[in-house]
């Protein structure tokens, strides 16, 4: 399992795993909205925890629909499965989101301080945002295992898992969004919404993995 | 570059299981998209037996091997292992499955390839140097399989079958792409397979050289459909 989980984070480090690919559209998402929006600072302010939370969605369903289908592509899928006996399927899909999320998402996890300062967002939104997103994003990964598991066999199901995922996603963006802004403004209460959205992470983490085996078990042809 | 201990020998126990293990298929049928390829497919092998599954393109070879590996649900009758004991309760848990594709990841190097594999299957069998050595490819370990022509990509997923041990081999076209000089090697490799009390099941249209193969022949006849399965 350790060996799967190494091997899926050189996968997407190497050239051609596209793990940067979401940073970058991460910054693009969150570098356009100022120009858009105009130079009220304030309002950047305000508005700049959904910027971020919007943007870490967008851009960690970017490279899900890859998840299995690289794998199905040259074979190895069908081995996993196989070794359905030895490492449980689902905990098997548990180890490649995990490993997914290390490479693709926490980095943008890691970058989200930073585009924080181009929304003019003080320290604690920042921290607050930053958390949430620690604690929230590897939710949508789970979600989308299930979402690119249904959609393995097509063969550009990219579009398909983001329709799929996105509506089973706004819990998490609700909660997450929540929490961050409940950090700045004062009356509004942090941890409920926090750990709703902790809740949810877990509940998706075993969930998730399930349905997406139970997906790829059929999905066989 | 590191070394894996090597495994020198089995179990006792798992010797002697195996020698009773028997892979059978009853009257089985496999389909593919709703349609019968094949049907009422009869065989018994024991450790030691090898089948050889010829027919033409379309004949349901590869189908055969996908439902008899579990990975298509069976459309009549049914495959099964006994013997297997606890270590091998079913065929997955106790096959090696080569099918057309290879398995491992451009980006990796060989050495990667071959330790992921080796790593996650579990059941260590020849260490990584050793089991490129048998496939004749021992100085490219440290390549990106990328690289590779299609003979020696093949070679490299056939080498994925020594690393770690598994009594029953589901071969599909692993001739594929070959020189005769690895053909001779693949049907070395196979035969040390059977010696040691495993069971092969290979898919070809080539004529493979091993003595005392059984053959299953899959025509027409039985099936009755068209399309490109094999």
């Amino acid at each position: 399992m350790l060996a799967l989980y190494l091997r899926d984070i050189r996968l997407g480090v190497r050239a051609g795993g596209g793990a940067l690919t979401g940073a970058l559209f991460f910054l693009a998402v969150v570098a356009t909205i100022p120009f858009a929006v105009g130079p009220d600072l304030n309002l950047l302010a305000r508005i700049g925890p959904a910027i971020l939370w919007v943007g870490a969605l967008l851009a960690s369903l970017l490279g899900l629909d890859r998840l299995f289908q690289a794998d199905r592509e040259d074979g190895s899928l069908d081995l996993l499965v196989l070794a359905g006996d030895r490492h449980m399927l689902a905990l098997t899909v548990l180890v490649k989101c995990l490993a997914h999320w290390t490479a693709s998402v926490l980095p943008l996890v890691v970058a989200a301080p930073v585009f924080g300062l181009i929304l003019n967002m003080d320290a604690a939104g920042i921290g607050a945002c930053a958390l949430t997103l620690l604690v929230g994003t590897p939710a949508i990964t789970f979600v989308g295992a299930a979402g690119a598991a249904v959609a393995v066999g097509l063969p550009r199901g990219g579009l398909l898992v983001s329709v799929l995922v996105l509506p089973l996603a706004i819990p998490i963006l609700i909660f997450g969004v929540s929490a961050s802004y409940a950090a700045v403004n004062d009356p509004d209460p942090f941890m409920p919404p926090f750990l709703i959205l902790a809740a949810l992470t877990l509940f998706l983490a075993v969930v998730g993995p399930v349905a997406a085996a139970a997906a790829l078990r059929f999905s066989a042809d | 570059m590191g070394y894996l201990p090597r495994c020198t020998g089995f179990p006792a126990g798992a010797v002697q299981a195996w020698e009773t293990m028997r892979l059978i298929a009853e009257k089985l049928g496999g389909a593919r998209g709703g349609q019968r390829v094949f049907s009422t497919v009869d065989f018994s092998l024991a450790g030691g037996e090898c089948l050889v599954v010829t027919g033409p393109n379309g004949a349901g070879k590869s189908t055969l091997l996908r439902v008899l590996a579990g990975l298509l649900p069976a459309d009549a009758g049914h495959a099964a292992l006994e013997g297997g004991g606890e270590e091998f309760p079913n065929v997955a848990s106790a096959c090696h499955y080569l099918g057309h594709m290879n398995g491992m990841k451009p980006a990796l190097s060989v050495f990667e390839n071959l330790k992921f594999w080796q790593e996650f299957c579990g059941a260590p069998d020849l260490d990584i140097d050793e089991a490129l050595e048998r496939v004749g490819l021992g100085s490219i370990g440290h390549l990106p399989f990328g690289y590779l022509s299609t003979g020696q990509r093949r070679r490299i997923s056939i080498a994925r079958l020594l690393v770690s041990f598994r009594p029953i081999w589901l071969l599909d076209e692993p001739s594929a792409g070959l020189d005769r000089r690895s053909e001779a090697r693949l049907d070395d490799l196979m035969s040390k397979q059977l010696a040691r009390g495993g069971i092969v099941v290979a898919a070809t249209h080539l004529p493979l050289g091993l003595k005392g193969a059984r053959t299953l022949e899959m025509g027409p006849g039985s099936t009755g459909r068209s399309g490109e399965t094999g």
